[in-house]
């Protein structure tokens, strides 16, 4: 087959174009537009088959909470779309864009399904993968699968649609996505505290979470990360922030802010944020604002908010790190210094001590292609993944060595 | 009975002594049960219109034996149908004559709370409102909350990723659970998931939370905990028509609230739950709404005074709000009786089929027709939120002609749902059930890549087959 960029307009094109990579066993990079290509190790295909032609909406029903998009469809595109109807995508995807090098919202919602890349309301409201309904796909055999639908719940037959969540473009390429969306908050209040130690400031996080007050927002950065933000109290503090976001209908909104100040009396709150000022700082931790203009390593640690502050201490001991906590200590964004592994070998031993898992977001391509992207698996599962991506894919055109080496 | 089962393996049925004889050697702790009698309890589940006594019982008190069973059976060639609490209404649990019916409700435990990743990890057997009872102290709930959960277990729950009423707001099992121990056909156990909120590499979990069974056995999962709200309260809506209430469900959501349950009930259901619980309902409307909404005072006083003044754009007949704690919780006992209440009038047949929204009234159109048709009368009782319908088609189970003509109006039904953009099965599953109606969902290519899934984790097809794929077509075994 012909080398190069391919962008079918159509499932069936596409399906066409992946039979004929198999015939003629041509590795195909599998991608929307690109803004994530450097995230994984590298495919090296000579071909590279883009969704960025298959844009639109075909389906919107605010009334029943159901989008269903083509997999190109720029983020941007769908959340101007919802915002015209006051709802949003409930996972505040994060957008990854600008730290690679790229304009903010230029992601493709397919890209950002694929990756299952959450924001900061995935504390309470969940991940992309929850809010995907359904999707149309042409898996690595060239056949044009549809798993799910377009309606809230569905169990007939197994879930493929949050399997293709998250598998990185490795399984299949979807061309079609049906995701549940939610109301949009009206207002939105976000406390602040100052100069918390890690471990002071993710129990400050905990205790919140630990309320009825639906707290939505969960983050705690380290002061040299505070000082890249724009409010001026948070960039000059120079010290640590902890954030707390509550949002709901205006008086609810307040009333819960109010309750929380309450609760974290212990904890300082020293400033809050109105619905222009949260909305303000919320979207700068949704573009990691604070590592953006550096090209130095940063990696994506799940952990728990019980042994997150312990891990990054645990690396601060050996090398140079920048920690975001979110998801109430529940995820670590880890700013390490340039090393040739990006500092891999310390993160791996420990998250092998700590528990958890780390995928590297950002590195050098040579870094990228000589180390573990993603976390290496266990024994059977990664046995079960062998098999899993053969059952898809059994040919291995689909984005090979993306995620694995050999896969 | 329409549906047949698939042919047993007769040389597993000759072997039977012998398998029985083995698994008591291997299993010494764990219960087995091979009488006639004993084995009877377990040869059908809340689809009763099917039954098969199964080669034997065995009910396993940990991981490690449902480890050495499953590895035994697999070496064996001895199928294996995992069983909760069997209150399957699609014949998920349905035994088979050469199967083992694996059954885990004896494993209850609750094996840690942490209250800051706000996760429990439980035994699978542990019933549904028993997790939820673990956590209250801490002022935490399970959010899935299926009409069953009294008796219906965790397990089951995953295997059917079931919902409930208050999955409007809080998502279905897939949403709020993290993690599964499963063990595969082969004896190996894996941990997928756990405490961590994304999962590393493949989303094994979403294929195993509704797989029903097929792809292992789950042993324990760790929830997801949600913190109890400071309050909750029901509004009911009764309106003259199903087209009123319906485009009033749809003005509620597009006005941006989503309220933690929206219940629908139609005429007969209203009337059967009234008398079985005297909940207040109003016996004069068409179709009533119980919608809940939840927050402090304050908030549900301002959400029930916007849901108000929606409703009255849609000519209601009735609005009223529970006044005290005593009338919310008897408007949820009526609706939560409404199968039991229904079940002593009459045998009804359980649909689980979903639409989109804004084609409920026309669904609910031709439900009736449906059913008038087949000459049965129907009962609509459903989470009105997501348009997960649950028709009940009354009839008499003693007649096999009715139950024949049943099975045909419902899958009738059913093929309506997905002709109007939905889908088969909500919250049930598949099971024996809905097992041939798949292609009208699906295509070959589609059932065809979910049947080389269940090849990846039971190449040999041993753990509860017969059960949703077609019978025709499965890869040869």
């Amino acid at each position: 087959m012909r080398l190069g960029f391919h962008a079918p307009e159509t499932a069936e094109e596409f399906a066409h174009l992946v039979a004929e990579a198999v015939d003629t066993r041509t590795p195909l990079e599998v991608m929307g537009r690109g803004t994530k290509r450097e995230i994984g190790r590298p495919v090296g295909s000579g071909s590279v088959v883009s969704t960025e032609r298959m844009v639109g909406v075909p389906l919107y029903e605010p009334s029943e909470l159901v989008l269903v998009a083509q997999a190109g469809t720029p983020l941007r595109q769908i959340e101007t779309m919802l915002a015209e109807n006051e709802q949003g995508l409930p996972f505040e995807p994060v957008d990854l864009g600008p730290i690679l090098g790229y304009g903010p919202g230029e992601a493709t919602i397919g890209g950002v399904v694929a990756t299952n890349i959450s924001g900061s309301r995935r504390v309470i409201a969940g991940a992309a993968r929850d809010y995907v309904l359904g999707v149309k796909a042409v898996n690595g055999r060239g056949e044009i699968i549809k798993a799910g639908g377009r309606v809230m719940k569905n169990v007939t037959g197994y879930d493929i649609g949050r399997l293709l969540a998250g598998s990185w473009g490795t399984l299949a390429i979807m061309t079609e996505i049906s995701l549940k969306v939610l109301p949009a908050q009206r207002e939105i209040r976000t406390l602040l505290c100052f100069g918390l130690p890690d471990p002071t400031g993710v129990e400050a996080l905990c205790l919140a979470m630990d309320t009825p007050f639906e707290v939505s927002g969960t983050v705690h950065m380290h002061a040299g990360l505070a000082k890249g933000l724009s409010h001026p109290d948070i960039s000059g503090a120079g010290v640590s922030v902890t954030a707390i976001r509550v949002e709901n209908f205006p008086a609810s909104a307040r009333y819960r802010a109010s309750r929380l100040k309450q609760a974290l009396a212990a904890y300082g709150p020293a400033l809050e944020l109105d619905t222009t000022g949260s909305r303000a700082f919320w979207e700068e931790i949704r573009t990691l604002k604070m590592f953006q203009g550096t090209k130095a390593p940063l990696w994506r640690i799940s952990t728990t908010p019980s042994g997150a502050s312990k891990l990054v201490a645990g690396l601060a001991r050996k090398i140079e790190v920048r920690a975001l906590y979110d998801w109430s200590g529940g995820l670590v964004w880890l700013e390490t210094p340039p090393l040739t592994d990006a500092g891999a070998v310390e993160v791996r031993r420990t998250i092998a001590e700590l528990g958890g898992h780390a995928t590297l977001i950002r590195a050098e391509a040579s870094t990228r292609g000589a180390i573990d992207i993603f976390q290496p698996l266990d024994p059977p599962i990664m046995a079960l993944t062998t098999k899993l991506k053969q059952a898809f894919d059994p040919a291995g055109i689909l984005n090979p060595g993306r995620m694995y080496q050999g896969l | 009975m329409s549906l047949a089962l698939p042919d047993p393996d007769r040389a597993v049925l000759a072997r039977r002594d012998d398998i029985v004889k083995q698994l008591a050697k291997l299993v010494p702790d764990a219960i087995l049960i091979t009488d006639v009698e004993g084995r009877r309890t377990f040869e059908t589940d809340a689809l009763t219109a099917y039954r098969c006594l199964p080669l034997a019982v065995v009910l396993p008190s940990s991981t490690e034996e449902v480890s050495k069973i499953l590895r035994f059976c697999h070496e064996n060639h001895v199928k294996v149908v995992p069983r909760g609490a069997g209150t399957s209404l699609a014949g998920g649990a349905l035994p088979l004559e050469d199967a083992i019916v694996l059954c885990l409700s004896r494993m209850t435990k609750v094996l840690a709370i942490d209250v800051a990743t706000r996760t429990a990890r439980v035994e699978a057997g542990i019933t549904n409102t028993g997790v939820t009872q673990a956590v209250a102290a801490q002022g935490f709930f399970y959010a899935p909350d299926p009409s069953s959960q009294i008796a219906c277990t965790l397990g089951g729950n995953v295997a059917t990723n079931s919902g409930g009423a208050h999955c409007l707001k809080y998502g279905v099992t897939v949403n709020n659970v993290q993690g599964v121990r499963l063990v595969l056909m082969d004896g190996e156990i894996v941990d997928i998931g756990g405490e961590h909120l994304d999962s590393s590499g493949y989303d094994f979990l979403a294929l195993i939370v509704g797989s029903e069974g097929q792809l292992g056995v789950v042993t324990e999962a760790t929830v997801h905990l949600i913190k109890a709200p400071e309050g909750a309260r029901p509004v009911l809506l009764g309106f003259d028509s199903t087209e009123a209430a319906a485009s009033c469900v749809g003005a509620i959501i597009a006005a941006g609230i989503v309220p933690v349950a929206i219940e629908f009930m139609d005429r007969p259901a209203i009337h059967v739950c009234e008398h079985f619980v005297a909940a207040g309902y109003p016996l004069d409307v068409e179709a009533l709404l119980i919608v809940e909404v939840e927050g402090s005072d304050d908030e549900i006083e301002y959400l029930l005074e916007k849901i108000e003044e929606i409703a009255r754009d849609h000519n209601p007949a009735t609005i009223r709000r529970s006044q005290n704690a005593e009338e919310s919780a008897l408007i949820w006992k009526g609706r939560k009786a409404a199968f039991g209440a229904i079940g002593q009038l009459s045998d009804y047949y359980c649909m689980d089929g979903v639409i989109p929204l804004s084609k409920l009234p026309k669904a609910l159109d031709e439900i009736g027709w449906i059913c008038r048709k087949y000459r049965f009368d129907v009962a609509n009782i459903f989470h009105a939120g997501d348009g997960n319908l649950h028709p009940l088609i009354l009839y008499n189970a003693n007649d096999p002609l009715q139950l024949e003509r049943a099975e045909q109006c419902g899958a009738e039904i059913l093929k309506l749902c997905v002709e109007l953009g939905g889908c088969l099965t909500g919250e049930h599953g598949v099971g024996i059930e809905k097992r041939e109606l798949m292609y009208v969902q699906y295509s070959d290519a589609d059932l065809e890549q979910q049947m080389r899934v269940k090849t990846v984790f039971d190449p040999e097809w041993l753990l509860n087959p017969g059960k949703v794929f077609p019978l025709e077509g499965r890869p040869s075994q």
